[in-house]
């Protein structure tokens, strides 16, 4: 088990030093462009939500909209093939290719092909199969495979594709610059289509009502191979059908902006097969076009391999509403860093990659690169049709620590483990799963526990056995933690406004305990009366690791909990902000309607209730007052999907701090990935960014503040300077 | 050339400039001469479906051979999108999309009437032709482009400048 995950570490180093950078610059330009993007959309979140219902019912009539597509298409004159599975796709389009004595397919980009390995089966036959999309006929040149759906060559520099031209084609003059190199291209791969035989696309949508393809790109390469050549071959995932061409407007709007942040990509084919056009013999100098024939020839082939399954699979159900934009990869930080080729399978990759590669390949494929989703949800609001990404990664982690070896080394922690998991899942994922048993056994017995975890073969057993990264600072256990304290004390507050639960969540409660009890003085100071009982931990350690029964396991523990709180008219204030992120978005996967609703409604973070309580006319003078404090603020990556974070900065802004915060969205740790050794290093690269926002001459001397635990620990590492949570700066 | 206070023509006017895309806005009569001006030898063209006359330059009805040579490429556009400068441009027969994308300088001629305000409308309209004639149709917004290289390129399979004409009735 050590050995591979070695291997993969020297991997995923091996990708951050030669692709990394390409790859961060490219896809941090998309991010940045899609924000600015959407940001000027008034209806965005009015089109999201169309795009979602359309998908929804598109897939759930999809049966009905197959047959519909067939007589459309069959109507039109051309055909229609419902293939199985790869096999079965690539038989059909071989006999297609075949039957037109072809020598030279011409293809443009198709995730779909690279899904069946159409290429291959075509070469095998002995046909010339070129790619071109510019980035995917690099791909192919240089015989890798894409590095992220819509950017297949994104791993790439400038220079080293001049240098794979040089290696490839020795030509007289290399061409060098982006003009030079896309001049090259053009004219080589024009030479190539302009006597093809067959030309081969996907297909971004195709509309049942009338048998149109949606083709987007922005090269001209799409519409080129679909009307130069005679015969058309179109294969697209039987997902891509809608019901009507009314139903194509908020895609189109959606998808470019989403992708690349674009407005509209520069050429949306719609084509109804087969085209009028005159099919094209640039050696004619005789006949007009509009006397050539137009005697084309068309075969849309559906591939089904595995998505009519996933149809029926209720929580894999929604990758299938995925349109291929790529923001999940581009806003992901793990993926900026590392690429496709680290984060992704046979085929897919990126934040819904799991998803696909589980699909229609294997959990194998999808178990290569699923651990690198931390769950942090920056994808979430990017999706154009509101996918759950982190929740069918969850799932797909759920299912391959069901489907591991049940021979596991338990022993070591069974007794620490008092969870719903079967015996074989990874002894690491157990560890870190179970952290609040940890936690409890770790407050009983420290500082003993403390020496112990610190002692040198303890460290090394963690690491060998566990996988925990040597480099990285345990936690340190607390003996008196946050809820022994509470007890034992006298509230200050004599006539309270309002009484709240504070949730005790693991961290704070054993380790970060300082942070609890600056929130208590904070609440009580604003006249709120404040219990801190014991409540279980609220699931997110053994979510993250995709022990899905225990995470709901500890759901109905912290609401059957916290009910009778609720009920007594309590609210409830959370401090770590991804606590409130699993009842927000978790729990409704976990618990009925009624009881997530109730606990939604009453629970919030903690600064997000101070800001409400002075905006309720608490009298801030009881607070610490900043008086131009510097701050550096770091919010944590769940609380700003959830849009909460804007409340610290107006907090700490009304107190007269005086706030930078970091646009990094990321600070790489996400709770227990940058444990791992694995990923250790994956996960400081990340953070390098938000270290290198709060060492400038503007922030170096500024008190550094974060929201989230991982983002505190993190910052530890990464800083010489401590950290503290905001709680903590404007507690009296 | 003529101003205009029409809301959805400035909206036009302003998208296209967006996208560094030319605008000549003409009348039937003046056709002729503003094509000469505009396009580049060798050109060629798509018969129109308006009240218009090319100039002698541009050859109409080319040649696969002569389309490959050509600099210049004139077809009619159904519609504009005033919105997103986009143009939806037929496939027809006579080989207005073959026409459209291998020459460099493309030129799409729209009548002023036929620039609808947002996609959706221009959507709605070609889905009447696509369920009724199998229409297909391209919607170009600006040239061919790639950033596949390393950086932004203009022209990438198809052409490196638009130019288009509007025609005032
Ligand atoms: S899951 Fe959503 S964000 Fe990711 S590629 Fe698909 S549509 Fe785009």
């Amino acid at each position: 088990m050590s050995k591979g995950r070695g291997d993969k570490a020297a991997e995923i180093r091996r990708l951050m030093a030669t692709e990394g950078s390409a790859i961060e610059a490219n896809t941090k330009g998309f991010n940045r462009k899609r924000r600015e993007a959407v940001a000027e959309l008034d209806n965005y979140e009015e089109l999201r939500t169309r795009a979602r219902e359309i998908k929804e019912d598109a897939i759930d009539r999809l049966p009905e909209l197959i047959a519909e597509l067939r007589e459309s298409v069959e109507e039109n004159g051309g055909h229609l093939y419902v293939a199985d599975d790869a096999a079965d796709a690539n038989r059909y389009v071989r006999d297609v290719v075949a039957d037109e004595d072809a020598e030279r397919v011409v293809k443009s980009k198709s995730m779909t092909t690279e899904e069946l390995d159409v290429n291959e089966a075509l070469e095998a036959d002995g046909v010339d199969v070129v790619e071109t999309d510019l980035g995917e006929w690099v791909v192919q040149l240089a015989d890798e495979t894409p590095s992220h759906l819509i950017a297949p060559a994104i791993h790439r520099s400038r220079e080293s594709i001049a240098d794979l031209f040089e290696t490839v084609f020795d030509p007289a003059d290399p061409p060098e610059t982006a003009d030079e190199l896309t001049t090259f291209a053009r004219t080589r791969l024009g030479e190539l289509i302009r006597d093809a035989d067959v030309g081969m696309t996907g297909a971004n949508f195709v509309t049942a009502d009338s048998g149109t393809l949606a083709l987007v790109t922005s090269e001209g390469n799409a519409r080129k191979c679909a009307v130069t050549p005679d015969t058309h071959v179109a294969v697209a995932g039987v997902e891509k059908v809608v019901p009507s061409t009314d139903d194509l407007s908020p895609f189109l709007e959606l998808l470019a902006r989403s992708g690349t942040g674009q407005d509209l990509t520069a050429y949306v084919s719609l084509l109804t097969p087969p085209v009028d056009s005159p099919t094209l013999d640039f050696d004619d100098d005789e006949t007009p076009l509009s006397e050539r024939e137009s005697d084309r020839e068309f075969h849309l082939v559906l591939v089904d391999n595995g998505r009519m399954a996933m149809r029926e699979d209720e929580q894999l159900r929604e990758t299938l509403y995925c349109i291929r934009c790529g923001a999940c990869s581009n806003s992901c930080a793990n993926f900026q860093h590392v690429g496709g080729h680290a984060f992704g399978g046979e085929t897919y990759s990126g934040g819904i990659g799991t998803g696909w590669e589980a699909g229609v390949e294997s959990l194998d494929s999808a178990a290569e690169f699923n651990d690198l989703c931390t769950g942090c949800s920056r994808c979430v609001n990017g999706c154009p049709t509101k996918i759950d990404i982190p929740w069918i990664n969850t799932v797909v982690r759920d299912r391959i620590n069901r489907g591991a070896d049940p021979e596991g080394t338990d022993f070591l922690v069974e007794g620490l483990t008092p969870d719903e998991e079967p015996g074989g899942l990874d002894l690491d994922k157990r560890l870190f799963g179970n952290f609040a048993t940890l936690a409890k056994v770790g407050s009983a017995t420290a500082p003993v526990s403390n020496w112990i975890a610190d002692a040198a073969p303890v460290r090394w057993a963690l690491e060998r056995v566990a996988g925990v990264d040597a480099r990285r600072d345990l936690p340190e256990f607390r003996r008196e933690t946050l809820v022994d304290w509470a007890r034992t004390r006298t509230a200050t507050v004599t006539d309270p406004t309002r009484e709240v639960v504070l949730y005790p969540d693991v961290y704070t409660n054993h380790v970060q305990v300082e942070r609890g009890k600056a929130a208590v003085r904070t609440l009580e100071a604003l006249g709120v009366s404040v219990r801190v009982p014991s409540v279980p931990s609220s699931g997110r350690a053994p979510l993250s690791q995709g022990m899905i029964a225990t995470a709901e396991e500890h759901a109905h523990d912290v609401y059957g909990a916290l009910a009778e709180h609720v009920d007594a008219g309590r609210d409830v204030v959370v401090i770590e902000p991804s606590d409130l992120a699993m009842f927000e978005r978790e729990y409704e996967r976990f618990l009925a309607d009624a009881a997530v609703e109730r606990l939604q409604e009453h629970s919030y973070e903690i600064m997000e209730y101070v800001y409400g309580l002075l905006a309720n006319g608490a009298d801030a003078d009881a607070l610490r007052a900043g008086d131009g404090h510097e701050v550096a603020y770091h919010a944590h990556c769940q609380q700003r999907t959830l849009g909460l974070d804007a409340h610290t900065t107006a907090v700490l802004d009304d107190l007269g701090y005086d706030v930078v915060t970091s646009d990094v969205e990321c600070c790489g740790m996400a709770g227990s990935f940058g444990y791992k050794d694995t990923y250790y290093e994956l996960s400081m690269d990340v953070g390098e960014d938000l270290a290198e926002q709060f060492s400038t001459p503007e922030t170096r001397d500024r008190t550094v503040v974060a929201s989230g635990t991982s983002c505190l620990e993190q910052l530890d590492a990464l800083l010489s300077r401590p950290s503290r949570h905001p709680i903590e700066l404007i507690a009296p | 050339m003529a101003t205009t206070t029409n809301p959805t023509l400035s909206t036009f006017a302003d998208a296209l400039d967006e996208l560094g895309v030319a605008l000549t806005r003409t009348t039937a009569d003046e056709f002729a001469a503003t094509l000469d001006d505009v396009v580049r030898d060798p050109a060629v063209g798509v018969p129109l479906p308006f009240d218009v006359t090319y100039p002698d330059r541009v050859t109409v009805d080319p040649t696969p051979a002569a389309l490959e040579r050509a600099a210049t490429g004139v077809t009619p556009a159904t519609f504009g999108v005033a919105n997103y400068g986009s143009v939806l441009l037929p496939s027809t027969a006579d080989g207005a999309e073959p026409v459209s994308l291998y020459p460099e300088l493309h030129v799409p001629v729209v009548r002023a009437g036929d620039v609808l305000p947002d996609l959706p409308e221009a959507l709605d309209r070609f889905g009447d032709m696509a369920r009724t004639d199998g229409a297909s149709t391209v919607v170009a917004t600006g040239p061919s482009a790639t950033a596949d290289m390393g950086e932004l390129v203009l022209g990438a399979h198809g052409p490196e400048a638009v130019h288009v004409v509007m025609l005032d009735e």
